[in-house]
This record gives structure tokens, sequence and C-alpha cells, in this order.
């Protein structure tokens, strides 16, 4: 830990109050940001020293009495009816133009889908490929087009100055054009649950559309690349899976993976089954089918989202967690 | 026991000061107190229970905040963590700040305010006291029942799904409910049927147009709350789809009728400090209120816009934009009275002799406080920085500073203000000064640091933060046992001054306003005969007498300067 004062001018290209601007909305939210701020400023000081003034100069000395004043002044109270509406106006026109610029999405961007769940975010690429992390070219426009499995979810990085909440039983949308290359956070900002502030992702914003790519190239070729094992295990970690299934024998939310391949299986329902490729496979599909004993029906589905050769994979991965 | 005199000692013109024979102890026995009709005692209650869960409420937070002393678990894992701010924020909210300042003080105050001998409906007033306790009971159940950790505003769906005993706090929160709109109907009657002869509309002190205003929200806000309440507690109990999508409801749906209320509500928070401000500041700087009637009507002003304004806590949640446009530019309406309270606040204190107790210290750190509060909610109201802050650290920092630094140290200074009536006791002023000073600067430590947590990235509602966070956190954390400890040198002051303080004169402070007129503490039946009310703002009626330590009408300070209690003993 960074000592107090240090810590909080650590980040140089950052400034005092926000992290370093990725994107276009950023900037244009920033000055919204910092001519409130001034505004703001303005107004407390002079509170605050009239206050002090008044105090100091008013404070009761003996024998002195309070001077009778005027009890109104209607100009006074006009003027300061009217100069803070003034200000109220203007403060309201510069938000209302940037709020309309950042939920319009352009008509030229490129859409990526969006599907958050308790506690994992999944992002859907054009060509089917779905990956725990988002990245994005630089200089070009993004929509994420977002859904939401079971609660409400918020889709904000901090970097980007946008956030839009993830709402079940409907579609939202929040794009943006980053500005700069590099890794910056993604985070849920509407409480959803146990593990709300364990559902942190990263952006990665890559420098030329070329270099986005290429790398989406190569990351939806995974089973080209990877054993089914290698390959299961990445979709344990980018699906969400590991959330709730541990690796070394504790039980999370779901059962634990370890030795799970061919053991028996007590279920709810008190029938019992022996958990092999078909079992797992239905449990990936139709959760809700087989709940084991002991656990809450809370694992989503995956149908749609995972394709034969992927759960073959985790399949794969499970088998060898002995 | 002293015999009762019904006037003051006929060798003396002063008005009797200390009562031996009071409200307090004029009958005994439990069922004095719990069947009392007195609307004295009654707030009394209110006041203990109040306070009860002013502490257990700010246990949660300082166990919460030394949770956040580090990204690691510290005290406690997950669940522990969102049941204890939903505990916090819940308890705070309906147990504490709603029912701190109008049933509390305004019920021992309002009536002696209006010179009447109790509230219009006092049967009606017991039951808003018992309604209180048994919503309460119902939060603790909630809690032995295996929690609640769906936050203080029942978000849906995650409400309908969580495990926890959502329905248990639900009905609390209904019941709760009827005890504000109880006490908010009274106070209405009692306002427009019960004031003297001679108080108009326009000669009521500004903390009655601050109740009043305050009650016109409890009474049209609050059964939406109800309804939204009960609605969700059938969702739960027979699967009916309101909210939840997946039985074909509409989550949105949900926070539009839980802020219909929860805004409005900020305001029945606000309104009754924003009241007793005013009366603090004009008597503690011995001059006439400035700005009478915009005072008066910006309270108004206030409760009605507060009704139009409830989408802007929604700005990010999926709402068509050109709704969020229009509760954006009805947002910014709200600014301007609150503007207008606090310059015309600052021009009171203008050429007057500003006496420094601690019922002014905290007037002053109000005043200090709501300006950051009312300031931040700029930020909160334009649409193109909400984007950005809705959800952060930035909003905790700023409805802390407007419900906890401004409605609390509201409430504190109406404590300070009237203690010598209620209690008939004077407090240490050094010691409740220091106290004042280490709520100050507790509050502030631990809430502008989280204007910059907000800013900088830290959502709110999060069990472990990223690194970067923890000095910030550490400060915070802080500044909440500072605050903590003040609140409790605070209330042990107070409670000290009953046991051990010096008798209380009827007028300590100079006040013109009729409770100063009834002695400290008043009999049981306020005044012995029916007063005549002037303008409550006129603080040279009353001069300052040595000998009693008080203030006394201009009319009385004769020849004669004898002081009595009402046993006819003569005070040393």
């Amino acid at each position: 830990m960074k000592l107090f004062i240090p810590n909080m001018l650590a980040n140089a290209d950052a400034g005092f109050w926000f992290p370093p601007q990725g994107s276009t909305v950023a900037e244009h939210s920033d000055s919204v940001y910092f001519f409130i701020l001034y505004v703001c400023t303005f107004f407390f000081v002079l509170i605050v020293s009239l206050m002090v003034l008044f105090m100091v100069k008013y404070r009761h000395r003996p024998g002195v009495e309070a001077e009778k004043t005027s009890t109104h002044n209607l100009t006074l109270e006009l003027s300061w009816s009217v100069i803070p509406t003034l200000l109220t106006i203007v403060m309201f026109w510069v938000g209302f133009t940037g709020y309309i610029d950042m939920r319009t999405p352009p008509s030229d961007s490129y859409d990526i889908n969006v599907i958050a769940k308790k506690w994992s975010w999944a992002f859907q690429y054009p060509n089917g490929w779905i990956e725990s992390e988002l990245h994005i070219p630089k200089g070009e426009n993004v929509t994420l087009t977002m859904a939401s499995d079971d609660v409400i979810h918020s889709l904000w990085v901090p970097a980007f100055r946008t956030k839009m909440d993830v709402v079940p039983g409907r579609y939202t949308q929040e794009w943006f054009k980053a500005t700069r290359a590099g890794e910056y956070p993604l985070m849920c900002a509407e409480y959803c649950g146990q593990k709300h502030s364990n559902m942190i992702s990263k952006v990665i914003v890559h420098e030329t559309r070329g270099d986005f790519d290429k790398w989406l190239q190569q990351a939806s070729d995974i089973h080209k690349n990877k054993t089914p094992v290698e390959a299961g295990e990445y979709f344990y970690k980018s699906r969400g899976c590991i959330q709730c299934h541990s690796l070394d024998g504790t039980p999370k939310n779901g059962p634990t993976f370890k030795g799970l391949f061919g053991s028996e299986r007590k279920f709810a329902d008190g029938s019992t089954g022996v958990a092999d490729k078909n079992y797992i496979r239905q449990s990936i599909l139709e959760p809700q089918s087989q709940v084991v004993a002991g656990f809450r029906p809370i694992m989503p589905t995956f149908k749609g989202q995972l394709t034969d050769q992927d759960i073959t994979a985790i399949i794969a991965f499970i088998e060898a967690q002995k | 026991m002293a015999t009762v005199v019904d006037s003051s000692d006929p060798k003396s013109n002063f008005p009797i000061q200390y009562r031996e024979l009071n409200y307090l102890n004029c009958s005994s026995g439990w069922k004095s107190w719990f069947f009392t009709l007195d609307h004295k005692r009654i707030g009394i209650m209110y006041l203990i229970g109040v306070t009860c869960s002013f502490f257990l409420g700010g246990l949660f937070a300082v166990l919460l905040r030394t949770e956040l002393l580090s990204p690691d678990r510290v005290l406690m894992g997950p669940d522990s963590y969102n049941q204890m701010f939903t505990l916090h924020g819940a308890i705070m909210t309906f147990l504490v700040i709603i029912p701190g300042v109008p049933a509390a003080i305004g019920n021992i105050i309002l009536p002696v305010m209006l010179g009447a001998k109790d509230v219009a409906f006092p049967r009606m007033n017991l039951g808003s006291f018992y309604l209180w306790m048994f919503g309460a009971a119902f939060f603790l159940a909630a809690i032995v029942l295996g929690g609640l950790d769906t936050g203080w505003t029942f978000y849906t769906p995650y409400s309908v799904t969580t495990s926890t005993a959502v329905i248990t706090a639900l009905l609390g929160v209904f019941i709760l409910g009827f005890s504000s709109i109880f006490t908010g109907l009274n106070f209405i009657v009692t306002i427009h049927t019960m004031r003297p002869p001679g108080m108009t509309w326009f000669k009521m002190p500004l903390f009655l147009w601050a109740l009043y205003a305050t009650a016109l929200i409890q009474i049209l806000a609050t059964p939406v709350l109800g309804i939204t309440g009960l609605l969700l507690i059938v969702e739960r109990a027979f699967h009916i789809g309101i909210f939840d999508p997946a039985l074909g409801g509409d989550p949105v749906l949900f926070q539009h009728f839980f802020w219909f209320y929860s805004h409005p509500a900020v305001y029945v928070m606000i309104l009754p400090a924003m009241g007793v401000v005013s009366e603090v500041i004009a008597v503690h700087s011995r001059k006439h209120i400035f700005g009478y009637r915009f005072i008066a009507y910006s309270s108004i002003a206030i409760a009605m816009f507060g009704f139009l304004v409830w989408g802007h806590h929604m700005f990010v949640s999926g709402q068509s934009r050109v709704v969020a446009v229009i509760f954006s530019a009805i947002t910014f309406s709200v600014s301007i009275p609150s503007a207008i309270k606090v310059f015309n606040w600052l021009t009171t204190m203008y050429k007057g002799s500003i006496r420094f107790t601690t019922a002014m210290c905290y007037g002053l750190a109000f005043i200090f406080i709501f300006s950051i509060g009312g300031l931040t909610g700029l930020f909160l109201a334009t649409l193109a920085t909400d984007v950005h802050l809705h959800d952060t650290y930035f909003v905790v920092a700023h409805f802390h500073y407007v419900m906890m630094g401004s409605s609390l140290v509201g409430l504190f200074a109406a404590v300070h203000h009237w203690w010598p009536k209620i209690s008939g006791k004077m407090f240490s002023e050094t010691w409740g000064r220091i106290a004042c000073l280490g709520v100050f600067l507790g509050f502030n430590l631990t809430f502008f640091p989280q204007f910059l947590l907000g800013t900088r990235g830290m959502p709110r509602r999060y069990y472990t933060y990223l690194e970067e966070f923890q000095g910030l956190h550490i400060m915070s954390t802080c500044g909440a046992y500072l605050l903590g400890l003040s609140s409790a040198l605070m209330a042990g002051v107070l409670i000290y001054s009953v046991y051990r303080g010096k008798k209380a004169p009827a007028n300590p402070w100079g006040g013109a306003s009729l409770e100063w007129q009834c002695s400290s503490p008043p009999p049981h039946n306020n005044f012995d005969h029916p007063p005549l009310a002037g303008d409550p703002y006129i603080m040279e009626s009353v001069v300052y007498n040595e000998e009693i330590g008080g203030y006394v009408p201009v009319e009385c300070q004769g020849d004669n300067k004898q002081s009595v209690t009402a046993s006819g003993d003569k005070e040393a």
C-alpha cells in the first residue's frame, strides 16, 4: 500500500479527478464536469467566505447588540434566484447535447453483442466468437448490444466515461470510439449480488483495425490452435464457469470439477446418476434438469453460446481434473 | 415535590422559568409513558427509538468501513458485507432520518410553537409511534430471519430472486409508511386548525412551514411506496409477474414506482432540517430572519418540484432518452429554492450578534456541508456527467453529504437548540462544541475522499476493489471512526446533562417564538393561558437577564429583578 498523498496524486497522466481519457465521449464529459466544478467552486468559496467573514465580524461581543437591518430585499432575492437559474440552464444544455451524442450509436459502427450474467461478461464478436474480455480497435465506433440472463447489471468503462444498465428482458445499447490503445478496467456498476465486486473485466484497445482483426482471427481458431483440454480450460475461464465451480475440491455455488468425471451424482429430486459425457453436456445445455443435491438451481443455460466442439473441449477439461 | 403554582410569583413579573412539576414528572409508572397521549412524551419515545436505531445503523457503517480498509477480507465475507450495507441504508433511511426531525423533534416542538395543548389527534399520534415500533420490529426480524441483501432500494429482479428475508423487510417498510402518514396528517391538521390568535400563515415560524411542506410529501408519496412494497411481496409470494421479466414483468417499472416515493422522501429528510437551521441561525445570531417569505415559499416549492424529478435516478437504466432529458431539466429547478435558502441564512447573519453555541455550530456546519451536498447534485443532474458518475462513490458521497451531513446535522442542531426546553437542563457547551467539531471533521474526512473515489472509477456496493483505491478508502474509514466517536460523545454530553445539568431557564438563547414563552420543561398542558402570537423573529422583544441566565420579555425587565421557579423558590 502506498502512502495517502502520493497515492492520491499517483497516476500522472490521469489528473487529480479522473482516470485517463480513453474515448471521444470522455473528452466532452470531462469538459462538462470541469465547467460545473468551476461554477460550484465559485459559489462554494463565496458562501463559505461570507459565512466565515460574518462569523468573525459579527461574533457576539459584550455590550454590542445585533443591529437592526432590513428583513427582505426583492432585488437581492431575485438576483440569487435568477443568476443560478441561468447557470443551471447552461449546465442542462451542455449535459443534454453530450448525452444525446453518447446515447445515439452511429450507423457505421462495429457491433458486438454482450451477455451479462452473475458474475461474468461474455462479448460475442460478429463471427460468433465469445470472449470474457472486450477487444476493440482504436479510432472506430463500436456499439455494444447488451442483454442480461438474470438480474440487472451495468456495463461501465471509467476510462470511456460511459455506462449503461444491462436489463433482463430487453436490449440496451452503448457505444464508444476509443482514442488510446491500452488496457482499461470494465466493471459492473449495478449491484447484482454476492460477487458483484468480482464482475470486473478488461477492455483491450488495439492500436489499429488490422491488429484487432488479427487477434480475432487467432482467438477464434481455438480448436485448431489448442488441445481440447487447453481449449476447455479457456472456456472454463472465459465463460464464467470459474465463478461457481472450483478445481480444488471446495464447493462454491456449484459442485467442484475436481474428481467430478465418472463419479456418482445425487440429485435434488432423490435420483442418482453417473457423471459421464452426456450428463455434463446436458448440465451445460439444460442446467435445471439435473440439480445436484445440496445446490441451488441457479446455473444459467449455455444453449446457443457454446458449439458442440466447445462443449467437447469442456468435457475433456473436466475429465482432466482428477 | 414542590407545589404547583399556576402563575409566577406575585412579587415578580417574570414568567415561570424552571418548572418543578412538568410533563416529565407529572405522572409516573410505565403505563403513564406507554399509554400517554402527551405529544411531548411521544416525541421523547421517538427520540429514544431514533437514537438507538442511529447507533445500530452507525455500528453497521463502522463495520462496513472497517471491511473496506483492504480489498481483501478483514472482518466478513461478501454475503455479510452485502447484508450490512443493505441494513445500514434501510435503518438509517426508514428508522432514523425520516422520523428524526419530524416525528421526534416536531412532535415535541410543533404544538408548543403553536401555543397549543397538543396535536390535533393525540391518539393517532400515539398510534404512529406504535406503528414505528412495530415496523422496526419487522426490520429486526428480517435481520434474524436470514438478513436482507438487496440494498435499501430493493431493485428487481434481484429482490425477487434472492433467498433473504425480503418479505419481512418489505412488511416493515409498509408499516413504517403508515407511521409516517399518521404523523404527516396530524401535523397538517394541527397547523391548519390550531394556530393561536395572531398567528397568520405568514407569522408562523419557518420550522412550521418546513414541517408543513414535509407533511404534504409524507401523505402524498408514502402510499406509493406501500403499494410498491405490496406488489413486490405478491410477486415473491405468489409468482405473479409484475417486475420480474422471467415472469413477464418489467424491472424498470419497479424503479419508477420506488423513486416516485423515494425521491420526494429525500425532501422529507432535508426539509425539516432546513426548517431547524432557519430557526437556529436567526435565534443565535439575534437577528430577524432575512427573506421570510422566500424561505417559506421555497419549502413548498421544493416539496412540489420534488414529485417531478424521480427519473433522474434512472438516466442509465434504459428509460427513453426523451424522458431522461425532461427529468434532467426539471431536476435543476429543485436547486434554485435550495440556493435561495442558503443565501437568506447568510444574509440573516449579517450585522447580527452571533453566539457560537453548540446549536449554532451545528447550524454553521449544516451550511458548509449542505453547500457541498447541494452543489455536487448539479454534476448528477447534468446528463453527460451523470452517465459516468451514476452508481459510483461520487453518488454515495453526494447523498451522505445531504442525508447524513445535512439532515442528521440538522437533527443534531435541533436537539441542542431545544434540549433545554425538552429536558429542562443545560448541557456542557464546551463538550457539546468539541463533539460538534469531531462530527464536522469526521464527516468530511469520511465522505470527501469518496467524491474522488467515484470520479476515479470506484463503483458503489463493492466488497472488494482495485488496489489503487486503498489509500482513499483508509482515509474514509478513519473519518468514520472519528464520526462514530464524536456522535457517541454528543449523546454522552446530553445524557449527562439530564442528571447533572444546570436547570434551564425558559428562554436560554433569546428566541421570540412561542415555545420560549413556556417554562422549561413545559407543564403537561404547555401553556396556562393561550398565548398571543406576534412576529416570531423580533429578537428585540426579549432581553438577557443576568440573574436567571436567560432571556425575558422586554416588558418584564422592569425594576423587579427577582427570578422565580414554579415553586416560588428564588434561584441563587
